[in-house]
């Protein structure tokens, strides 16, 4: 009997992995709530599950997939490959206004194009005291500081290697668990109590989430405002990373 | 119907793509040059295009908003996928890189904040403040210090 299910799951991959992904995220939005009182997003949680999964199927297999390389678990390979991550990210833009980014003025243009030099030059530069010197290792680790989405896009179109994204994807999470933990804290020191602050907090930042939780934490009434310049961010870092900024990594490099 | 957001949701993706695609090709990089990134503005501009012409109606919307809300499910999947084990002991790169970003960024909202509402002289040094890469006290220290000369030069380089 209980070989028929695993005969199953094998056979419905990808339905399994909606399955497990589901109790996973049920389980982070639940620790996020009881444990860290909303404090720590349920998504930060959830990848950081993911990655830990990842963890212990790649010392199980010793494949190079983490848990997609156990037989039961494939379907997340698919789930999480490029094409579906793709369709994803792109539906997020939806609904977006160009006309909202223009409230926030020139200094959320600025912001946003900034935050994702910034982010994406410490990521590099970091990378790079590591001894990571080829270009696509730099601009896959520097496009993963600017967010966890960013990184394996880039590291995707320029082929990087799987554990190179896989570090992406942590500096990516590290930086939201950052923002959303430092936020409240930092907030009186940086100005950040009005919505034009919050504004440029977002489009600097980028990570929704960390924005998101961060400024919950401070005041919620600036969350919409920082959410509205950080849904630019991914874009912008998805559009740069692999063009403008790659070229400029390999000009240097 | 649902189909119909998916498809333009498709379309815009698999357009994006081959258009990031080319331009790699024409760059002479072995790359997908921003393709996603082409890919959501197309969908931004032909969303925008429709929902103003009210050619999407709530059902047409539901076929992209549900892949909307599956992003944060598909990351997690993608997380669990990947080479973490052999990615763990380059754990204090991705904590480092992700401290850094997030300092300098911090200390660069002070600026950014006071840019755009001071005048043209105040805004060049909040301009110059925003490329230093240290943290807030830092960097009001420095404020006092630099040279107007040296401030502008630094102006023209952070754009």
């Amino acid at each position: 009997m209980i070989e028929s299910l695993v005969t199953q799951l094998e056979k419905q991959h990808l339905i399994a992995a909606f399955a497990l992904v589901g109790g996973a995220m049920y389980i982070s939005y639940l620790v996020s709530d009881k444990l860290t009182k909303g404090r720590v997003h349920g998504s930060a949680i959830a990848i950081m599950v993911g990655l830990a999964l990842a963890y212990f199927g790649g010392i199980y297999t010793g494949g190079s997939k983490g848990l997609a390389d156990i037989s039961l678990f494939a379907g997340l390979g698919l789930m999480g490959g490029g094409m579906l991550r793709d369709l994803a990210i792109i539906a997020t833009a939806y609904g977006v206004r160009f006309q909202e980014i223009r409230e926030a003025g020139i200094s959320g243009i600025i912001a946003l194009f900034l935050g994702v030099i910034v982010s994406f030059v410490a990521g590099v530069a970091v990378a790079y005291a590591f001894g990571y010197r080829d270009p696509a290792s730099l601009t896959t680790i520097g496009a993963g500081t600017v967010t966890y989405i960013v990184g394996p896009i880039a590291g995707a179109s320029i082929g990087a290697p799987s554990d190179i994204i896989a570090l992406s994807i942590a500096a990516g999470l590290f930086k939201s668990i950052l923002v959303m933990i430092l936020t409240p804290v930092a907030a009186r020191h940086i100005g950040l109590d009005n919505p034009r602050s919050a504004m440029i907090f977002g489009g600097l930042m980028g990570t929704t989430s960390g924005v998101a939780a961060g400024l919950a934490a401070t005041d919620p009434k600036l969350v919409p405002y920082g959410a509205m310049t950080a849904t630019f961010y991914t874009g912008l870092g998805a559009l740069l990373a692999p063009s403008v900024l790659y070229i400029a990594v390999r000009a240097v490099f | 119907m649902v189909i119909y957001g998916v498809a333009l949701l498709a379309g815009c993706m698999l357009v994006g793509l081959w258009a990031g695609d080319v331009l790699g090709i024409l760059l002479g990089v072995d790359s997908n040059v921003g393709g996603v990134g082409i890919a959501m503005l197309m969908l931004i501009f032909l969303g925008g295009y429709l929902m103003d012409k009210n050619k999407m109606p709530a059902s047409t919307e539901d076929g992209i908003k549900f892949w909307n809300g599956m992003y944060i499910p598909i990351v997690v999947a993608m997380a669990a996928s990947q080479d973490v084990a052999a990615a763990f002991d380059g754990g204090m790169i991705a904590l480092l890189a992700a401290l850094l970003a997030v300092i300098v960024s911090f200390a660069l909202i002070p600026f950014l904040n006071r840019l755009g509402r001071a005048n043209p002289a105040e805004k060049k040094v909040s301009e110059t403040k925003g490329i230093v890469p240290v943290p807030s006290q830092g960097a009001k220290k420095s404020l006092t210090a630099s040279s107007p000369s040296h401030v502008s030069a630094r102006a023209r380089h952070a754009r």
